[in-house]
């Protein structure tokens, strides 16, 4: 079997997998699976207002899979997403409030780079610390995500002299497009989207066109060989860090500038950033891999607030059900041995 | 006559193509039967196969008369099967002993107790002068070392029959000797061994029978009394092989690497290069004896940036590059082909046409604007692929693909193809074939003929006194002699190297100005 059709088919039957996994604990908790699934259906797709909101949830999932799959690709595990997507969203949000003279040409652009480059100061502190002192990234990025959310939490009070919302962004700082709104039934459709699929094109470009990605992703492969072969290890896996942060710093800025249009006091994490991780695994840390991990990450996320009202399937069990459709894809790997085993038995006879 | 393992027929495709086409082999209770063939012949893999690492697609495997499935290496360790692989499966940040007991880890109360494996490593170690400390990361010890390693985790779980898969690559004579020992005192003791070794002077040394194959194809199986190094290598090859170098008179010039009272530490801070003092000239290759441990690896990390310098100074062609960053280095002029080809030399899942670019990636025509240009890469790669005959599906397959000697020779080509001032070998033809040996002897011979220098590290006696100009022996991080290879042999060598001055008595200090040009 070639290796690109199972690369398709291995998501593809995971999917169908969870779906039939998904059904027999709605019939156990008692529940008609085939209503609950309709539902699920029309939570994505019912109408063009569901399919706006779908793809206004689908933005932050592909910029957040990006930046943990720009560092899986440079070799290293960055669990600081939700930290530098926060830190990305409170910069844009403050960028966004805190000019009102710019022309949009100016103030959006800015606002969008002071998201990347907070996010990209979020992921740097971790990869000098590695870099360095070869402290591991995984611990330094997970107590930059508390430090991301509490700092974010006192500077959106500081600037709202103590309350718990930046209040609205200036017009000319925001993503919202009246055309994708009126398209969409009102829905809150942003303009983010086409940042996020640009991204996408980015992350190739880096790692498959650019001499730069090809030592990054030497240095992520085998260090001692980078070394040898003159490449500055320490440098490259400090930019891995900053580009992923960038990323991650963007998806905060889809929140800041598009669907919400401010940053408020958060009780904990947005979650976006650690989704970010299955996200980028759904995908193979491959771009466009990325961008069906979101596809199917955000759908089902969305969709699935509209099992409770139209099938009256608790939230609980709904969370059970696409929390058991990601297992499945996620758990590809066995997926993928039995479709190897079959193909074996096959060619056999 | 009793077999205790038999490989019938047995045929292994990666893909589109076939690595084992219906090779047989047959292993007799308590013979040595070595296997032989060219690099990327598929020994290997047929190893592989009956160590249960890869299924094979037909054939059967019999053992002690009973056919058997060995669907992973734990049921090839319950039939009595161990193996020391080619590249070794040791875990880094590992002892020595985690690294033994690893998979049969001995618990006490729910604890692993290494203290006691530790006990029965070190014991195993002594039986069998291995010399390995039980505690060591490996990560710090040599490759020779981590070799002993494997053959230790073997022995620990107590195989019967016992693979070897060029275990005497990395091996210096003395140990390889010390080896041969082992295996002789092991078939005393009623195991079977299956060796793959390049050295038909093992072969003919320590073998019983010898199987053949060629590209994948088995050849046929012949009694060693009844053959010759001649015979087995056009055997093996298809055609006759030539084993003397051929080599002109050297015309060395000026100097090209000049090393002055240069001092470098091991990991561990202990200095392992001593106030070492040495020249290559153009037009002349400088080979470096010695026992593996007495600072080689330590010189070269140290010239090529990799490690640092303690005190003293390193210049290529008259300027000083102690000290400098490896990229810097290479842009001095410096070729290097690394000791340890997985650590250093290669990107194991990058693409071949990757890995031969690994140095030259970042400059036109290869990179643009900081841009790659993966056809003139491609383009490159395709051109040494042909040259250094680096038998591979293509310059897109991973280099984890190739067989050990290909990779090496992907490698060499590399290295040379830049054309350097100065190369620096480190065991450049270990693992390679009798073949690729000879040609790779003639791209060292050709540079020098080039005027270009060449520094060549080698344990074996033979590739250095064969291919040098000068030899430079090495023995506690010092040079202790340089010597004309025409006008010495292998016994004053080898008591060189062992630290003995020519007269017998034990060298305490090198005799100053050891390296001034014979
Ligand atoms: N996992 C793999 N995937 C694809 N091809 C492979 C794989 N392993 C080995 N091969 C190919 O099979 C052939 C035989 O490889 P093998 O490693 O068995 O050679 P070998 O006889 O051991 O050579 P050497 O003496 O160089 O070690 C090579 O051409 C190699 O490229
Ligand atoms: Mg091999």
């Amino acid at each position: 079997m070639s290796n690109r059709l199972v690369n398709i088919l291995v998501p593809g039957v995971s999917v169908i997998l969870g779906l039939l996994v998904g059904a027999v604990v709605m019939m156990v908790s008692g529940y008609d699976p085939v209503e609950g699934y309709i539902a699920l259906w029309n939570g994505i797709f019912g109408d063009a207002y569901t399919i706006g909101e779908t793809i206004r949830q689908i933005t932050p999932y592909i910029l957040a899979g990006l930046a943990v799959a720009f560092a899986f690709r440079t070799g290293l595990f960055n669990i600081g997403v939700e930290g530098q997507l926060i830190v990305g969203w409170f910069a844009a949000a403050y960028v966004g409030i805190t000019f009102d003279e710019l022309p949009k040409m100016i103030h959006l652009p800015l606002a969008i780079i002071a998201a990347a480059l907070a996010g990209a100061l979020w992921g740097f502190i971790p990869g000098l610390l590695k870099a360095k002192f070869k402290v591991h990234e995984v611990i330094v990025t997970i107590m930059m995500n508390y430090i991301a959310l509490h700092t974010s939490n006192a500077l959106i009070r500081a600037v709202s002299d103590g309350g718990d919302n930046t209040g609205g962004i200036n017009p000319t700082a925001s993503l919202r497009s009246e055309f994708l709104e009126n398209m969409t039934d009102f829905s809150r459709l942003h303009y983010g989207i086409l940042i996020a699929l640009a991204m996408v094109l980015v992350m190739w470009l880096i790692l498959e066109k650019t001499t730069r990605g090809f030592e990054l992703k030497a240095v992520g492969l085998n260090q001692h060989a980078s070394e040898y072969a003159g490449m500055n290890v320490n440098k490259n896996i400090i930019l891995a860090m900053v580009i992923s942060g960038a990323f991650a710093g963007l998806a905060g800025a889809m929140e800041a500038l598009g669907t919400f249009g401010y940053a408020s006091v958060k009780g904990g994490f947005t979650g976006i950033g650690f989704d970010g991780i299955a996200v980028a695994l759904l995908g193979a840390n491959t771009p466009l891999g990325v961008i069906f991990g979101a596809t199917l990450f955000g759908s089902l996320k969305y969709g699935a607030t509209n099992m409770p009202n139209e099938a009256g399937i608790p939230e609980e069990i709904v969370s059970i059900i696409i929390a058991i459709i990601i297992f499945f894809v996620a758990s590809g790997y066995v997926i993928r041995l039995l479709l190897e085993r079959f193909s074996k038995k096959k060619e056999a006879k | 006559m009793e077999h205790v393992i038999e490989m019938l027929n047995i045929r292994k495709e990666f893909g589109n193509f076939v690595a084992n086409d219906n090779i047989t082999l047959q292993l007799k209770k308590g013979e040595i039967h070595a296997l032989l063939g060219e690099n990327g012949a598929g020994k290997s893999t047929l190893m592989n196969v009956l160590f249960g690492l890869y299924q094979p697609e037909g054939g059967e495997i019999r053992v002690r008369g009973q056919e058997v499935k060995i669907t992973d290496p734990n049921v090839a360790n319950n039939l009595g099967i161990g193996m020391v692989h080619q590249h070794f499966m040791l875990v880094e940040d590992f002892s020595v002993t985690e690294n033994i007991i690893l998979g049969s880890e001995p618990t006490k109360g729910g604890m692993i107790s290494v203290k006691a494996a530790a006990k029965k490593v070190q014991e195993l170690s002594e039986l069998y002068n291995l010399n390995v400390d039980p505690y060591a990361k490996i990560e710090d010890i040599s490759v020779g070392m981590q070799q002993r390693v494997e053959i230790l985790k073997t022995l620990y779980r107590g195989a019967e029959i016992l693979i070897f898969d060029e275990p005497t690559a990395s091996l210096t004579p003395q140990e390889i000797t010390e080896l041969i020992q082992i295996m002789r005192r092991l078939i005393e003791e009623g195991k079977s061994i299956i060796l793959i070794t390049h050295k038909l002077k093992e072969i003919m040394d320590v073998s019983d029978r010898v199987t053949v194959i060629r590209k994948g194809k088995g050849i046929g199986t012949v009694i060693t009394s009844e053959t010759n190094p001649n015979d087995l290598a056009s055997l093996m090859v298809g055609r006759q092989v030539e084993f003397k170098t051929v080599k002109g008179v050297a015309n060395p010039t000026t100097d090209v690497l000049e090393i002055k009272d240069l001092v470098v530490c091991d990991y561990r801070g202990v200095e392992k290069v001593k106030s070492l003092n040495l020249q290559v000239r153009k037009g002349e290759i400088v080979g470096i004896a010695g026992i593996d441990g007495n600072g080689q690896s330590e010189l070269i990390e140290a010239i090529t940036g990799l490690r640092k310098v303690k005190s003293g100074q390193v210049f290529m062609n008259g300027q000083e590059i102690t000290g400098q960053r490896p990229r810097k280095v290479t842009e001095s002029g410096v070729g290097h082909i690394p000791q340890d080809r997985h650590k250093h030399g290669l990107v194991l899942d990058f693409p071949v046409g990757h890995n031969i670019a690994l140095q030259t990636y970042y400059s036109s025509p290869n990179s643009k604007n900081g841009f790659m240009d993966y056809s003139a890469i491609s383009k490159k790669a395709n051109e040494i692929i042909r040259k250094y005959d680096v038998r591979t599906q293509g310059d897109h397959e991973p280099a984890r693909a190739l067989s050990g000697g290909n990779q090496q020779k992907a490698i060499i080509g590399r290295e040379i193809d830049r054309d350097p001032d100065l190369l620096i070998a480190a065991l450049p033809t270990r693992g390679l074939d009798v073949g690729a040996i000879e040609f790779i002897h003639q791209r060292l011979i050709e540079q020098r003929d080039k005027g270009k220098a060449v520094l060549l590290i080698s344990f074996e006696l033979d590739e250095v006194m064969n291919v040098s100009d000068r030899i430079a022996v090495i023995y506690d991080g010092q040079i202790v002699d340089t010597l004309d290879p025409l006008q010495t042999n292998e016994q004053e060598l080898g008591l060189l190297m062992a630290g003995q001055t020519k007269n017998g008595t034990q060298s305490t200090q090198v005799k100053e100005e050891g390296s001034t040009h014979v």
